[in-house]
């Protein structure tokens, strides 16, 4: 008989130990979040405004910051989705999976995956701002002395962020596809369907969910991002809601970035902190949370179709 | 379209008049000459030339890998979905080339009607599975296609069990139905040809009975050419054989004659049981 | 019988094929745009066009006679292009004018004056500035002579991604064998949502946790003197890394086929010797890209180390001084920049260092993966 093997056994621990060590600052970073965030969580909290002090503890609210980042993520999906998609359907229906271009393409969008959010946020002050907004204005409003469209806005942090989550979305959408088998696809040619009419009425509505998922989790990515929206949209401080794309915006990130390092008296407004942080987090983690759900459900319809 | 097909339709007929032991050799409606095909470079099929007559049920049989689904498949180019094919030589229809760059690919599989080793009903109702083929041709009318649904669903033989949940989905069904409801489909837009690929290979003995039954009844309108490796099924339910081998048309007879007086060694061993 | 109609017959199906090809090319077209704009914002300063030497020829004009210079005369002698001035408003033309005045006024009292600060010499060679005893390297883009040296950002930067990434490596790396190799299926189950709930933790929270609870708790336990500094900053960015490192090596590891491990088990290895012996080595390539683009996700992340590095340019290497990254400076300092003045375009230069150094690291990553991939399939089938 073989002796215990005593090494085996210790590393063991020791990995399986890393990761409950990981798990545990996990367990730590949530609690402490929830157990800081939660008393400050009230109803006038998330549905007030900040009229007065966005420091007063007793009186500032947080709506004006849920309804900038609802906005400009709302308005990057609208921006997202459709190239997402399209990219991805292009990829997995039409591309020669060896051809130069498609590697090309796939390099690309692995490559955009990785580019540095800051880099994003110059990105987006020096082409959407300067170039297609400075542009717009000198086209359009040559007389006009204040820039109208070239300035930090609305629209230009959702585009901006588009573009940061384009890979997401083509990522998410791609593995959607190739979980619809080849033969629905066969049947539909066979019955003298063109391509075109199998994706629009065979692989895309069973793609659905999959695309649902790009979408959340390029949302829940965005929602949560600070640095690309820094020169390109947010404001420090809006009295009122944004009215049209061209404005500026408040936001959760940037607000938990403010509160943090701009606080007159950081142990006073402790509260607010937390309360936002917890806020933005719930937001992400819920949007995450449908997102792995629905993933989970097509990766085993996957592994049903591909074996 | 019909009114094209009369004049041949009438001369086949007349010619299947002369008996079994004819039908290889009567009027062809596809003429497959010297086709070769290759993945890359392996070569999958070699030097083909066969002809399969109208409304008549032709059967590709042989080893797997022997290249019979590779050759059904030539004929409604559902080949072109796979990268790096080249084909050879010459399929025709009526005379036709399949693979010449006038041909629209779109309209000849519109003609050719093909159903599956594996059943592959869309993830919708029955009633928009069968539908799905006549909306593609432009077909908007409900009464017509409520009439076109229905019928091909009797001329499937499955009628009476699904016509009370029509709008049911269809991957609810048996595989043995899903198969029919594919084969309804199939015929629902009227090809002139059906092609079937291994139709009853993931059924049961007694799915596959109902099938083969629905084979012989669909004869009578369409030309069926059918894959199988099931060798009492092409004896069962085909009228002419072709028997494959590595890539090569080892022989192609009438199926009594395959069968019972094969003119080949291999054939014969084949047929016989007695192969590798 | 009407089967020549041809593919040319559908026009809508090519328009869409063509349609689709196109936009599909957006990725490609994003990461081009990405780099010619970040690269044009730098270029005067790359090609050394661009002077932040107090021009001391032309005459000072006060604000105050502002309306009695044409525009044109106006442009001129604040520097700008027709199109940067069009773009400007009167209070901000104002404000150049006394920035001018200003500098005009500290200049001659300053030998530095007439240095030109952003040249490529300045950015990376150290400089014995009026008032130091020695060559030294400073970033300090604020008072009158901007000093624009970027050695200690890209020394920031450095430290605060090595102590990230040893941090994180080790962790992921053991979680990923671990999780992948020891676990069993259904502790997997549960383990793998978890740590990619880590990577759905925002940036700017993980940064708020380093700056208000982790800076704390890590002063008590190492009893540093300054409470933000690279070690804070490093950690907190490790948990930003570490899901990406994880989740790579992670996929990296099961995609080693299980005959592997099936056969070393069977010769009576032990699960752990199977791992450590047999999966991982096969697995190389894949940790070292999951190092690689850990590398590029941490070196490129700006809240973390914005909240909780200190933010003191100071080139040290030791790891409880506060320091500044190139991401942090370019978040922090932009918006205090005249659009298209030299301190702008430095800040796009880092923009397109950074760029460029993380490219590289992805690049490498995703080359070895793909590699991997085809090699472990290559011997699958």
């Amino acid at each position: 008989m073989k002796s215990f093997d005593w090494v085996s056994f210790f590393c063991t621990g020791l990995t399986g130990l890393a990761t409950l060590l990981i798990l545990a600052i996990l367990a730590v970073i949530l609690g402490n979040i929830a157990m800081h965030g939660w008393p400050a969580i009230s109803w006038r909290f998330v549905s007030g405004g900040t009229e007065s002090d966005m420091f007063d503890v007793t009186k500032a609210g947080i709506f004006p910051m849920i309804f900038g980042t609802s906005a400009r993520v709302i308005l990057m999906t609208i921006f997202v989705i459709p190239v997402g998609v399209v990219t991805a359907v292009y990829l997995t229906e039409y591309a020669h999976t060896t051809s130069p271009i498609t590697r090309v393409i796939r390099g690309a969008v692995n490559n955009l995956a990785g580019v540095p959010s800051i880099v994003f946020g110059l990105f987006g002050l020096g082409f959407f701002i300067g170039f297609v907004g400075g542009g717009m204005d000198a086209l359009f409003y040559p007389d006009n002395p204040r820039p109208l469209w070239g300035k930090a806005a609305l629209i230009w942090a959702s585009m901006t962020l588009a573009v940061m989550t384009l890979p997401v979305v083509i990522v998410a959408t791609e593995e959607a596809l190739r979980a619809i088998p080849l033969g629905l696809r066969e049947a539909s040619l066979a019955l003298g369907a063109t391509k075109l009419q199998t994706i629009v009425k065979i692989v895309l509505p069973n793609a659905l969910p999959g695309i649902m998922t790009g979408g959340i989790l390029a949302v829940s990515r965005a929602a949560g991002e600070v640095a690309p929206i820094l020169f390109t949209g947010a404001a420090y401080f809006m009295a009122d809601l944004p009215k049209s794309l061209t404005d500026q915006f408040m936001d959760l990130g940037y607000h938990v970035f403010v509160l943090s390092t701009q606080s007159p008296n950081i142990d006073k407004t402790r509260p607010i902190l937390y309360g936002t942080v917890l806020v933005l987090v719930a937001l992400t983690f819920a949007l995450n949370f449908v997102a792995i759900l629905i993933r989970a459900r097509i990766r085993r319809h996957l592994r049903a179709v591909h074996g | 379209m019909a009114e094209h097909l009369t004049p041949t339709i009438r001369v086949a007929a007349g010619l299947r008049q002369g008996g079994d032991a004819a039908s290889a050799a009567a009027t062809p409606l596809i003429r497959i000459e010297n086709l070769s095909l290759y993945y890359g470079r392996a070569k999958a099929l070699s030097n083909i030339t066969l002809s399969i007559p109208e409304r008549l049920v032709t059967a590709f049989i042989g080893p797997s890998g022997c290249g019979k689904s590779t050759l059904l498949r030539c004929l409604n180019r559902m080949n072109d979905l796979i990268d790096n094919v080249r084909i050879e030589g010459r399929v025709a229809i009526h005379g036709h080339d399949l693979y010449d760059a006038k041909t629209d690919v779109i309209e000849l599989r519109k003609r050719v009607g093909m159903v599956f080793q594996k059943s592959n009903p869309f993830p919708k109702s029955i009633y928009e599975n069968i539908a799905y083929g006549l909306r593609l041709r432009g077909m908007r009318d409900r009464r017509m296609l409520d009439e076109t649904v229905e019928r091909s669903l009797r001329q499937a033989a499955l009628w009476d069990e699904v016509k009370d949940r029509l709008h049911a989905s269809a991957l609810g069904l048996s595989g043995g139905q899903q198969q029919r409801v594919c084969i309804a489909r199939a015929i629902a837009i009227q090809p002139e040809i059906l092609l079937m690929d291994e139709p009853a290979s993931a059924l049961d003995p007694l799915a596959t009975a109902r099938i083969e039954d629905l084979i012989l009844d669909l004869k009578k309108e369409f030309t069926i050419v059918i894959v199988t490796h099931n060798m009492q099924q092409a004896a069962r339910i085909s009228d002419s054989t072709a028997f494959f081998y590595l890539g090569e048309l080892i022989e192609f007879d009438a199926t009594r004659r395959l069968f019972t007086n094969p003119a080949r060694k291999q054939t014969e061993d084949y047929v016989t049981g007695r192969f590798g | 019988m009407g089967l020549e109609r041809g593919y040319r017959a559908r026009p809508g199906e090519w328009i869409a094929e063509k349609l689709i090809f196109l936009v599909s090319l957006t990725a490609m077209v994003m990461i081009f745009l990405i780099f010619v704009f970040v690269t044009r914002e730098a270029l005067p300063i790359l090609l050394g066009r661009m002077s932040s030497a107090a021009t001391l020829e032309t005459a000072v004009i006060p604000p105050s006679q502002m309306d009695s210079l044409s525009s044109e005369a106006l442009r001129q002698y604040l520097g700008l292009t027709p199109a940067e001035f069009a773009g400007k408003d009167r209070e901000t033309l104002e404000l150049l004018m006394e920035l001018k005045q200003e500098i005009a006024a500290e200049a001659p009292e300053d030998k530095d004056a007439t240095v030109n600060t952003a040249a490529w010499r300045y950015l990376l060679f150290p400089y014995q500035w009026t008032g130091y005893d020695h060559p030294v390297y400073i970033w300090q883009p604020v008072s009158a002579i901007h000093k624009y040296n970027i050695v200690p950002l890209i020394v920031g930067s450095l430290k605060t991604t090595l102590v990230a990434l040893l941090f994180a490596v080790p962790l992921a790396l053991a979680a990923a064998l671990y999780v992948s190799q020891l676990a069993s299926p259904r502790l997997k189950e549960w383990i793998k949502p978890a740590i990619e709930l880590l990577a759905g933790i925002p940036s700017v929270v993980l940064g708020f946790f380093g700056l208000i609870v982790m800076a704390t708790f890590l002063q008590n336990v190492f009893g540093y003197a300054s409470r933000l500094n690279a070690l804070v900053a490093g950690i907190a960015l490790g948990l930003a890394a570490l899901p990406v490192i994880f989740s790579i090596a992670e996929d990296a590891l099961t995609s080693v086929p299980r005959t592997y491990t099936e056969a070393a088990l069977a010769l009576g290895s032990s699960r752990w010797q199977a791992a450590w012996q047999i999966v991982l080595p096969a697995a190389v390539p894949g940790v070292f890209a999951a190092v690689a683009l850990g590398f590029g996700r941490a070196i490129g992340e700006t809240m973390v180390v914005l909240m909780a590095s200190g933010n003191a340019s100071i080139l040290s290497w030791s790891l409880f001084d506060s320091t500044r990254t190139i991401t942090a400076t370019i978040a922090a300092e932009l918006a205090e920049t005249v659009f298209g003045g030299h301190h702008y375009r430095i800040l796009f230069l880092l923009g397109a260092v950074l760029f460029a150094v993380t490219f590289l690291a992805n690049l490498a990553g995703d080359l070895v993966i793909q590699r991997l991939k085809k090699r472990l399939e290559g011997k699958r089938s």
